[in-house]
């Protein structure tokens, strides 16, 4: 940021040599760093958004553990790990395709990008088939035909889950019931919470999908180069954030309680 | 003409984070079968933040970035996320203890 080259230009003539760099910026390197502030300011109002959700959801793991921990349990570990996985190569695609912008290799820097689409459409891909069984399994809490007490998606299927519950030890039928409809109600606010931060975490990555076909199609076009590849760092920047916000979720939704599992 | 202070991370690099991180998920996801008491949640936690921080310190460049102002709103966001968490969690434990 060399205030003697902002001197020697003037300040309202577009640097004509270099058509990417805006006359109100005094180099390269400063309008590259406002354009990377920005989206980090905007990243910390999403850490604050996402923030409500998982205050919301603390305190309510807090209140009802137990009910929360049966839930946790049937959701698919296998599969949520492994989705994991898949983000995870998506962000290190999304690094390399930054990277080989910066060494001026566009066919790489392209594959990469593909690749992290790929990796971003199978991600949402899978996280639709856990919600497809949740679904079948009775467990979406606005449906008139939520039910976690008999059918497919009992929670006392799942191994160690009625001793959790304090289920095997209720032989009175009209408490029996009474605590039922308990955990009814309470493993209701646990799948809520679940569909809400997946949910807002999948459109997130809807956005971020839309965001690298763009971004994609740009670096197909030759538009980055080691000198100017902006819309793309900012772009990984976003896709960074989403995978962090998974790395969360993964253990505080799936993770309540696995012990002996 | 063009100012090459950016920092270009070595390929190497990038692989050993992602490496890290593939094994930090598998170990996650194994530990949290094992019964460690109300550890559990510490470390499932613990091992969630030490991935985060690999990917904001390298794959999002907080490390290296020239731009100093961007720890400052990292740091400002996650402290006003943990005084929200914590407040929180104080307000609802000491209201509805027991």
């Amino acid at each position: 940021m060399s205030d003697s080259h902002a001197m020697e230009t003037p300040l309202a003539v577009e640097h004509e040599a270099r058509p990417e760099l805006r006359h109100h910026f005094a180099d390269e390197q400063q309008q590259r760093n406002a354009a990377s502030l920005g989206m980090w300011w905007f990243l910390g109002t999403e850490i604050m958004f996402f923030g409500g959700m998982f205050c919301g959801y603390l305190v309510y793991r807090r209140m009802y553990f137990t009910e929360f921990a049966a839930a946790s349990r049937t959701l698919n570990l296998p599969i949520g790990a492994f989705n994991t996985v898949v983000l995870l190569c998506s962000s290190l695609t999304v690094a390399m395709a930054v990277r080989f912008a910066q060494l001026g290799n566009r066919k790489m820097q392209v594959r990469m990008l593909l690749l992290t689409l790929v990796f971003g459409l199978a991600f949402l891909g899978i996280k639709g088939k856990e919600w497809g069984d949740k679904y079948k399994e009775h467990h979406i809490p606005t449906f008139n035909h939520y039910n976690v007490i008999s059918g497919e998606g009992a929670l006392t299927n799942v191994k160690g889950n009625a001793e959790l519950l304090g289920l095997d030890k209720i032989t009175d039928p009209v408490k029996r019931q009474q605590r039922e409809a308990e955990i009814q109600q309470r493993t209701k606010i646990f799948y809520s919470l679940y569909f809400a931060l997946t949910g807002m975490h999948a459109i997130h990555m809807i956005i971020g999908v839309g965001i690298f076909i763009v971004i994609t199609w740009m670096a197909h076009k030759g538009r980055f180069t080691p000198e100017y590849h902006t819309p793309l760092e900012i772009a990984g920047l976003y896709w960074h954030f989403v995978d962090i916000v998974w790395i969360y979720l993964f253990p505080l939704l799936y993770l309540i309680d696995r012990r002996g599992a | 003409m063009a100012n090459h202070s950016e920092h270009v991370a070595s390929a190497r690099l990038y692989w050993l984070i992602w490496l890290a991180l593939i094994i930090c998920t598998v170990l996650t996801a194994y530990v949290a079968t094992v019964d460690l008491g109300k550890f559990n949640t510490v470390v499932a936690l613990g091992i969630a933040t030490f991935k985060a921080t690999l990917v904001a310190l390298i794959f999002m460049n907080v490390k290296h970035t020239s731009e100093k102002m961007t720890k400052a709103i990292l740091i400002s966001a996650v402290a006003w996320l943990l005084l929200l968490l914590f407040l929180s969690l104080a307000d609802y434990s000491s209201r509805l203890a027991g």
